[in-house]
């Protein structure tokens, strides 16, 4: 990886990667610049973050960004809705075989501190601190995305490094969402009550999302509009949270960002998997998968196959 | 008799007590979040993680009423009857856990909202008879810098009790008469020589906070930097501009002040706002100030380092709880940001 960026490096802008943050268990984003700046990039588990985020506010740049497979399809997506212009992207992509959640993860193992190394062995992750070595099963502590992801590998890619893996199997077990849809309209309805009662209103979940496009421009937050009232509470908050989805059906590439953000640690994601779960029945196609493909909610048709208009 | 040791396990019994005269507002955990709430009976209390969210909530909070209004047309024909109610709020509360950061971060808004000048009737309405019930750290995050700013893990300053974790229980130690008043409802024995084991053990962990960061060239390199673009582009690239690391932090206290309603009836409401948002200085003009987030970044470094000293006699805002750098997406660190302001040299420029 390291070795193809920098032979790209001089016909480029800059190129996203990521480097290790203020402890071992944090990567932050990475703007490698200059040839040195390539020593410094990281590959692995603590990758979280979805570079593709920022690549709409680099348009006019050359820019190189490295992929998972689940930011790969933030980029396909953006490319295919023709907010990025291919000619100035550069997907150096590589197979991904999971990332941590540092939810998950301190939920298993507690809180954790001055990390000094993270190491994913097999099946395992190996943490050590000052407070001592500590373990836990992958799957107990990894993005929940990871545990079936059908996308690894970037889905396109100008160079690919390492191994290409396979896909996971789609979970056995039932998924969150069919957990939840099991519940009645009363008991979802408190649940979001509950959870929506400490959000803060930061919109970290929206800036983080790579498919968000008005973001400055928020209905939330435009002060003529009154979409969502100032007042902090619950449902004021769940109506941000539905014009996001909203305006993210069919876009969303399920790569949890929002979630991820969220300082609150709200359950974001159930209701993105809820309203992907209708697209991709109604559009037979996961967003992000196929840059040529039409985009369905853009795309008219007078007889939709699957919606069943009159009798 | 001033200092006692209190259990772990007789905590709640102090806490209902407590909340007979005042609402006690105590850190509990919602998942990975740990928030404070109102204490009933029966709440699970978080006595060890530092609370995601900072005590100015309790004193500041999210969102306010300032006033409701309403207007009725007049039916003798003259003009509508228009009648606009203060709502000012009452408060008696205690804040329970918050760290001496937390409480350093109120001394900032005591200095904006109360002061020769300026006297804020909703804030000071709330702020007079709150009490606080500090945890000294005995073991801070690696992301702490409190000593920094002036602060440290047992910094009892702006607290009426301080709580000095050990073993199973506490070391409380009434610092204000106020304090004194809240520790007599306490059940506890004397403190005796655990006082001094207390004491000590949060002393270990100031003396092993990380290595100081520099800011004495800070604000004069600032001015240098202000407009070096490129500088804060590379400062500011992987922040999302969110609001996060500013509703979070104890000393961040800006907000917006928006009318909600209809001709007839509706509020003025006071929300928090935050400078790394774009709309925080787009005007009605279109235009915008600061509308690339170096820009909003650079502000609110400027501001924590730089803008509030200046008009503080030397004071820092920031007051190195680590919230912003725990919480932030990105994981930027305002550490780093401070560090590369304080060795910003435009001589090789
Ligand atoms: S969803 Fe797939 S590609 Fe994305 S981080 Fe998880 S394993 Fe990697
Ligand atoms: S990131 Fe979380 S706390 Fe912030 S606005 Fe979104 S849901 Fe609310
Ligand atoms: S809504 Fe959430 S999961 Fe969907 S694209 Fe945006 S950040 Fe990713
Ligand atoms: S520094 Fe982090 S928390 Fe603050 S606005 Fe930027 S991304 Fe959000
Ligand atoms: S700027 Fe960051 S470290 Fe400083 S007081 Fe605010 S949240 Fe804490």
């Amino acid at each position: 990886m390291k070795q193809s960026i920098r032979e790209a490096l001089p016909g480029l802008d800059l190129v996203l990667g990521w480097e290790q943050g203020w402890d071992a268990l944090h990567a932050t984003p990475l703007f490698i610049r200059k040839a040195e700046d390539v020593d410094r990039l990281i590959l692995g588990p603590t990758c979280v973050q979805s570079l593709a985020v920022q690549l709409p506010s680099l348009k006019g740049k050359k820019v190189g960004i490295v992929v998972k497979g689940c930011d790969s399809r933030a980029v396909v997506q953006l490319l295919r809705e023709r907010l990025l212009d291919r000619a100035e992207i550069i997907l150096f992509g590589f197979g991904c075989d999971g990332v941590v959640s540092l939810k998950r993860l301190t939920k298993v193992l507690g809180d954790l501190d001055s990390v000094t190394s993270v190491k994913k062995t097999d099946d395992r992750l190996v943490v050590e601190s000052p407070d001592g070595r500590r373990e836990a099963a992958f799957d107990d502590v990894c993005a929940p995305k990871c545990l079936d992801c059908a996308w690894p590998n970037a889905v396109e890619s100008d160079h690919f490094a390492g191994p290409r893996l396979e896909p996971r199997p789609p979970a056995e077990s039932k998924t969150a969402l069919e957990r939840f849809e099991e519940k009645s309209l009363d008991e979802r309805f408190a649940f979001w009550k509950r959870e929506m009662e400490r959000c803060i209103r930061c919109y970290a979940c929206r800036n983080a999302c790579p498919m968000c496009v008005c973001r400055d421009k928020c209905l939330a937050v435009s002060r003529n509009s009154k979409f969502v009232s100032q007042e902090a509470n619950p449902s004021e908050s769940f109506m941000f949270q539905l014009i996001h989805v909203m305006h993210l059906a069919g876009r969303c590439v399920s790569c949890g960002e929002c979630e991820r953000a969220c300082p609150m640690d709200i359950p974001l994601g159930l209701l993105r998997a809820q309203s992907t779960a209708v697209t991709e029945e109604l559009f037979h196609e996961q967003a992000g998968t196929d840059p040529e493909a039409p985009l369905p909610l853009l795309t008219f048709k007078t007889d939709e196959e699957t919606i069943e208009e009159r009798d | 008799m001033d200092t006692i040791f209190i259990q772990r396990t007789d905590i709640g019994r102090w806490l209902d007590r407590l909340a007979e005269e005042r609402t006690v507002f105590a850190p509990t955990r919602r998942d990975g979040a740990v928030v404070y709430r109102p204490y009933r009976t029966g709440f699970v209390l978080e006595l060890d993680a530092m609370p995601t969210t900072s005590p100015k909530e309790i004193v500041f909070p999210q969102n306010e009423t300032l006033l409701t209004y309403s207007r009725a047309g007049n039916a003798s024909g003259g003009a509508p009857k228009v009648e606009a109610r203060e709502t000012l709020p009452e408060q008696k509360a205690v804040i329970f856990g918050a760290r001496p950061c937390g409480v350093n971060g109120l001394g900032v808004f005591d200095q904006v909202f109360d002061n020769d000048k300026t006297r804020d009737a909703y804030y000071t309405a709330r702020r007079k008879d709150t009490r606080i019930i500090t945890f000294a750290c005995d073991r801070p995050r690696s992301t702490c810098f409190c000593t920094n700013v002036g602060g440290g893990p047992g910094d009892a300053a702006g607290s009426d009790v301080m709580l000095y974790p050990l073993g199973d229980g506490f070391v409380a130690e009434a610092v204000t008469t106020g304090g004194k008043a809240m520790l007599s409802l306490a059940t506890g024995a004397p403190a005796g020589d655990r006082e001094v084991a207390a004491k000590a053990l949060v002393e270990t962990a100031r003396e092993a906070m990380p290595e100081p960061l520099e800011l004495a060239r800070i604000r004069e390199n600032f001015d240098k930097c202000f407009n070096d673009m490129e500088f804060w582009e590379e400062q500011s690239g992987k922040c999302l501009s969110c609001g996060a690391c500013a509703y979070l932090c104890p000393s961040c206290h800006c907000f917006n002040i928006t009318d909600e309603g209809t001709e007839s009836e509706g509020k003025r409401l006071r929300s928090w706002d935050n400078c790394m948002s774009y709309t925080f200085t787009a005007e009605a003009s279109g235009h915008n100030p600061r509308a690339a987030k170096a820009m909003r970044l650079r502000n609110r470094v400027g501001h924590k380092f730089v803008y509030f000293p200046e008009t503080h006699e030397g004071e820092v805002a920031c007051r190195g709880c680590g919230r912003c750098i725990v919480s932030c997406p990105s994981s930027v660190d305002i550490r780093q940001i401070a560090k590369a302001i304080q060795e910003y040299c435009d001589d090789d420029k």
